[in-house]
Parts: structure tokens; C-alpha cells; sequence
């Protein structure tokens, strides 16, 4: 007789394996509530389930988080920007690490004193844009996030703040089990970048409402890396108004278990959204990335450029769609996801999907698996450049479509050094 | 400086025989052109002498300065003092032109146990040399060989030659793709390179090239062997009367 699949966990467990967040306004706890009923209803992800086929879930619903050594060999990234610095270990608020939070166009507040207010913009917020990103693909982790998280920051751009909002993650005990929830805002014609790097805790969930209005720019740039056996579920939730433009770039290195989810919803005309991903992964390594994208305002342009190196029996996986509803006329949807696997061993599954209901649009995708180039190592070495270096520069040339996607230069470069040392590393 | 002896070579996938005994010695501060019809072996030996995978050697030996070469990998025959100006230079995207000279340099003479020059130094050194060959900042700095003219490919691989200063030139067809300005270019790039103490081998299929980078010795290559060996009025009689009557004598 066949052994039967294990069945689920509970929704319920997932829910206990956190410490229940402190007591909030009746609005918050509504919000809490109707997540909690959400995460009911949908259950706990499986294997089986069409949305984690490429990525068992397994890891992420087990009750307890598995124990990842800490790795803290070199410099966190961004150390040399000016930003405002908020640190969390292990998902708990490090006051004396942090920075002020005062600074000027920019209210930056503790998501628990935001969801203990009767009167706050948060209500409009919290849980509401996850809400909505649960149809038609339900997203369980997210929704626990929302019932459970007890930390994390409530940021409300409403000027050009004169440097990024910088969200540090330390990752000090061993078995830490940590969710965090930050809600953004960016008012209309505002502006604000946020930074996030680190490797949190040994299993992170985390959640990231953003709402662009009209005429206003978001800007995110992440480093997820160093400790190799760490598992992070983590979520972007972004509506954008009018003219607005959001992006988003993650790089991530090491980390046995990495699922990067971004949901993206077009309200307003003329707005733009990029997200992108460079992602290099040795050994235990599974990386996916699963994006959503749904237009549904006129002239809007949508950008994913996922690139993955792999080695070592590494798994890359993507998921990314781009939905244009009825109406969404003049959409430009563009999707490109490509693999560059370092050995045999190695692999990268990649589902692209279109699902078009306007009919003057512009939507293209390609994914593409191969290895390094032959004939540019050979040309390359032919010329003095060890053979280890010149692979490690036809990766950078490879990942650096996605890299060039981040706005401001400096940050671009910072996150190339950090992927040249890491490959240097692995030598 | 090189020497060939008795080389045989196979394609590595099909058995296929392409060098059927090449020998050839080039003495330093000496220019050899290697003429030759079509599959006649030419571009298979340039290929070989770099180090490209896909051959096998299965006779003979190829010595630079009495080291083996054969045995090297690509960038330790680099390191030696071999530089190979390909027929078709390689586009490679994301890959700057001056962070892969620099980087080509440095590892060299790292290999060498010479020191490795720093950013200021470096492109001082490429500068003067590119000025030379007309290559202006912006071909240096975009990426290698991307979006540049077949002309402007060719004298990126002399700008590489005069930059990494090797000691033994191997040059596949630097002429073909090349109008007759472009040509007179890159030939002087080639003629300031020439001193007493390093060798060239310049493979072409047509004398026009030998117009302007004067060999001391001229050889014709036919099925996989060096058929005649001559003066620089062996070129001209090609250009008279064809490979034909080479053909025939392989």
C-alpha cells in the first residue's frame, strides 16, 4: 500500500509557533483576525499545491525552524551609506544599534505603536494589500505573517528624504523562528528608497506592504546572504497609482531554502514597475522567486529580469506572471528569467506565464538555461585571465542585466563588489 | 623561439586528421606568414598553438623558448608570451574591455612573478597604446568587442597584443574584414611591435597583407602540411598563379 502524502500542518500550528502579537486597536485586531481566518481557510502549503511545485514548502511549515550556523565573516553590505539605520536581531527591535528615526519627508514609526492607534493611515494598510495579493493564488505565508508579526516598521514617505531608510537583519541565535511586517507609504510625488540585507534568523517570514500613490517613486534594495542554512519566505505586496514608479532589486547568496514572492498591482495609468533578482547559489541552495503582476490602469510598464548562477547541485526556480485585465490597454509587459548553471548538477525551473484580456498590448518573455559561453572563456583566458577569474566575470556579465536595474550607481556597484567577493570566495 | 616539430592533430569529436606533420621553426625578431587555400589547416594551428579544447595532438610537439606549450593551459601559454589575434574576436557582453585587459595583464604578470600595475598605471600604459591605433576612450570603455566594426575588432586585438607585449604573435587573418585604411593601421601597430627579440606568425590567405607587414619567411600551408617554405616572392607567386599547383604537390 502506498504510504500517503503527510498531510499538512494545521494552520493553526502555523499560528502557535509564534508568540501572539501585543494587543493593538480594534482595527488592528480585526485585520489580525481576518488573517487568522484567511490562513484557516487556505490551509498550510504542500508540495502538491501548483503554486510550490518547484519548492517544497516543507522546511518552511515544520513547527519548529532548523538550527543555521551563523556565518559572520565579513562587513554587511551598505555599511559604507549614509541611511537610516533600524536593526532588528533575530526579528527583534536592537534600539541601541538603530539610528533615530527622525528625518526630514520621511515619519518612520514601530509597526506596533502604528497598529495601536484608533486613528492611523496604517488601518487602510495592514493586511489589506496581502488581502487583496491572495487572490487567485493563495499565499499562506504571508497571511500568517500578518496574524503573527510583533515587530517590524511602518514607514510614511512625504518629501524626498535625503537618504534610504536602511533595515538591517542580524541573525544571532541559532534556531530563531522570526516574522517581521513593515507597511510603507508613499504619498503622492514623494519619494523613498529602502534597503534591506541580512540573514534575519534561521527561518524569517517577512512582509512588505507597499502603497505608491500618485506620482510618487519607491525604491528597494536588498542583499540577502552570508549564513548558508538559513530559510526566508518573504513578501512585497505593491499597489501603484498614477504615474508612480516602483522598483525592486534582491540579490541573494547563500541560504539553504530562499522563497521570494512579489505581487504587484497596476491601479493608476502610466506607472512603471521593475523587479529584479541576481541570485548565485553553491550546494544546499534553493532560490525561487515567484512574481504577480496585474495591470490594470492604461500605458503601464512592467519589468522582471530574474537571473540565476548555479552550481553544485543549487536549484533556481521562477514563477512570473503578468495578468492584464480587461481594459489595460497600451500595457508593456516585459519578462525575462535565465539560468547559467556551473555544472551538470545544477538546476533551474522556470514557469513563465502571459494571461492577457486587453487587446493592444505589448507583453514579451523569454527564459533561457545554459552554461558559461566557451568561446568567450577561451578568448578570455587566451589573453592571461585565469580560467577561475574569467568564469567569475562571465558571471557578473551575466547577472548584470538584472543589476542594472537599480536605480542609483552607487548601490549598483556595492552590490556587484558584493557578488564579485562572494565568487572570489568560492574559488 | 617556437618550434614545431612533426605536429598532428585530430578533431577531438569526429577523428578527424586536419594536421598531418606541421613543422616550423620562428627565430625571434623574425615575421613568417603562413599562406594557404581553405581547410588547408591554417586557423586549426593558430587554434592548437593557443590551446583551444576540441583538439587532439596525437603527434609531434610545439616548444615556445624549449618550454612545452602543449601542456599548458591557455592562460599559462599567455603568461609564457604567446598571443594569439583571433580571425573572429569574441563579443562578450557585461564584460568592460579595459577591466579584461587589465585583468588579462595583471594575472599575467602576477603569473610571472612580476608586479601587478595599479588602475592610474594601467591606463596610462593603454591610453599611449590606443592612441596609436586610434581607438578612442569610448570603444575602451564599452564592453569587449560589442557593438564594434569588424575594423574596430581587429585593432582592439592589436591594442591587446601591443598592451600585453608578447613575445611570440600569432596572427589568424587580421586582414580578412578589414578595408584598405584599416589595414595600413593595423599593419603599423604591427610593424612598431616588431624588435629583435620577438616573433611573428602571420596567417593570411592573400598577399595584400604582406604588402604591408614585410615577412622574412614565407610558407605554404596545403592539406595539413607545409608544402614550400621561400622568401617573400613566394607570396607573390601565389598571388599570380593560385594554391593549385600546391594542392597538388600535398
Amino acid at each position: 500500500m502506498a504510504t500517503p502524502a503527510p498531510a499538512a500542518a494545521p494552520a493553526d500550528a502555523l499560528i502557535g509557533r509564534h508568540p501572539a502579537p501585543p494587543k493593538g486597536a480594534t482595527w488592528a485586531e480585526a485585520a489580525r483576525a481576518e488573517a487568522r481566518a484567511r490562513l484557516v481557510a487556505m490551509g498550510a502549503p504542500v508540495r502538491r499545491d501548483e503554486y510550490w511545485k518547484f519548492t517544497d514548502p516543507a522546511r518552511l511549515t515544520d513547527p519548529e525552524a532548523a538550527a543555521a550556523v551563523l556565518v559572520t565573516d565579513e562587513a554587511p553590505v551598505f555599511s559604507a551609506f549614509e541611511r537610516l539605520k533600524i536593526v532588528f536581531i533575530d526579528g527583534v527591535f536592537q534600539p541601541d544599534l538603530s539610528d533615530d528615526f527622525s528625518l526630514e519627508g520621511v515619519e518612520v514609526e514601530h509597526l506596533t505603536d502604528a497598529l495601536s492607534r484608533d486613528i492611523h493611515w496604517a488601518k487602510d494598510l495592514y493586511g489589506a494589500l496581502e488581502a487583496a495579493g491572495q487572490t487567485p493564488v493563495v499565499r499562506p505565508f504571508a497571511a500568517l505573517n500578518t496574524a503573527t508579526a510583533s515587530a517590524g516598521v511602518a514607514i510614511r514617505s512625504t518629501g524626498t528624504p535625503s537618504k534610504p531608510i536602511s533595515l538591517v537583519y542580524f541573525h544571532r541565535d541559532r534556531v530563531s523562528d522570526a516574522v517581521l511586517h513593515h507597511i510603507v507609504r508613499v504619498e503622492p510625488g514623494a519619494e523613498l528608497t529602502v534597503l534591506e540585507n541580512g540573514p534575519a534568523a534561521a527561518r524569517f517570514n517577512k512582509c512588505m506592504e507597499i502603497d505608491v500613490a500618485d506620482g510618487g517613486r519607491f525604491n528597494h534594495v536588498r542583499a540577502q546572504g552570508r549564513d548558508h542554512e538559513r530559510l526566508a519566505a518573504t513578501h512585497m505586496f505593491a499597489r501603484l497609482g498614477q504615474g508612480s514608479e516602483y522598483k525592486s532589486f534582491t540579490l541573494t547568496v547563500n541560504g539553504a531554502l530562499t522563497r521570494n514572492e512579489h505581487v504587484i498591482t497596476f491601479t493608476g495609468d502610466d506607472a512603471k514597475a521593475h523587479v529584479a533578482g541576481a541570485a548565485a547559489g553553491d550546494g544546499a541552495f534553493h532560490h525561487d522567486d515567484t512574481v504577480f503582476i496585474t495591470h490594470d490602469g492604461l500605458r503601464c510598464e512592467s519589468r522582471q529580469v530574474f537571473k540565476k548562477v548555479l552550481r553544485n547541485g543549487a536549484v533556481g526556480a521562477f514563477q512570473g506572471k503578468i495578468l492584464v485585465q480587461p481594459g489595460a490597454q497600451k500595457t508593456d509587459g516585459y519578462q525575462i528569467s535565465q539560468g547559467l548553471l556551473l555544472d551538470e548538477d545544477s538546476q533551474f525551473l522556470a514557469k513563465p506565464e502571459l494571461e492577457i484580456y486587453a487587446d493592444d498590448v505589448v507583453c514579451s518573455h523569454g527564459s533561457t538555461v545554459g552554461a558559461v559561453d566557451d568561446e568567450a572563456l577561451f578568448y578570455l583566458t587566451s589573453r592571461g585571465v585565469p580560467k577561475s577569474e574569467a568564469e567569475d566575470m562571465l558571471v557578473l556579465a551575466f547577472v548584470d542585466e538584472a543589476i542594472q536595474e537599480i536605480e542609483d550607481d552607487a548601490l549598483a556597484d556595492e552590490i556587484r563588489t558584493r557578488l564579485a567577493a562572494w565568487l572570489a570566495r568560492r574559488r | 623561439m617556437l618550434t614545431i616539430k612533426n605536429l598532428h592533430v585530430s578533431l577531438e569529436e569526429e577523428d578527424k586528421a586536419i594536421l598531418k606533420g606541421v613543422d616550423l621553426t620562428v627565430d625571434p625578431g623574425t615575421v613568417h606568414a603562413i599562406m594557404g587555400p581553405n581547410g588547408s589547416g591554417k586557423s586549426t594551428l593558430s587554434y592548437v598553438l593557443a590551446g583551444r579544447d576540441g583538439y587532439d595532438v596525437t603527434e609531434g610537439s610545439a616548444t615556445l623558448d624549449g618550454e612545452d606549450i602543449l601542456e599548458m593551459e591557455p592562460e599559462e601559454r599567455a603568461a609564457a608570451g604567446l598571443f594569439l589575434a583571433f580571425q573572429y574576436p569574441v563579443e562578450i557582453p557585461g564584460v568592460g574591455n579595459m577591466t579584461f585587459l587589465r585583468t588579462a595583464l595583471n594575472g599575467q604578470r602576477r603569473a610571472r612573478g612580476e608586479a601587478e600595475l595599479s588602475a592610474a598605471e594601467f591606463l596610462k600604459l593603454v591610453r599611449e597604446k590606443a592612441r596609436a591605433l586610434e581607438i578612442s576612450d569610448d570603444m575602451l570603455k564599452r564592453a569587449v568587442n560589442v557593438g564594434f566594426s569588424g575594423g574596430e575588432k581587429k585593432r582592439n586585438e592589436i591594442l591587446q597584443m601591443a598592451v600585453l607585449e608578447p613575445k611570440m604573435c600569432i596572427m589568424d587573418e587580421t586582414d580578412s574584414g578589414l578595408d584598405v585604411d584599416a589595414m595600413k593601421l593595423v599593419s603599423s601597430g604591427v610593424n612598431a611591435l616588431r624588435d629583435r627579440g620577438r616573433g611573428f606568425l602571420v596567417i593570411t590567405h592573400y598577399q595584400r597583407l604582406l604588402d604591408h607587414i614585410k615577412p622574412d619567411v614565407v610558407h605554404i600551408m596545403a592539406a595539413g602540411r607545409i608544402v614550400k617554405t621561400g622568401g617573400p616572392d613566394l607570396a607573390l607567386e601565389v598571388e599570380k598563379n593560385g594554391y593549385k599547383a600546391f594542392e597538388e604537390v600535398a
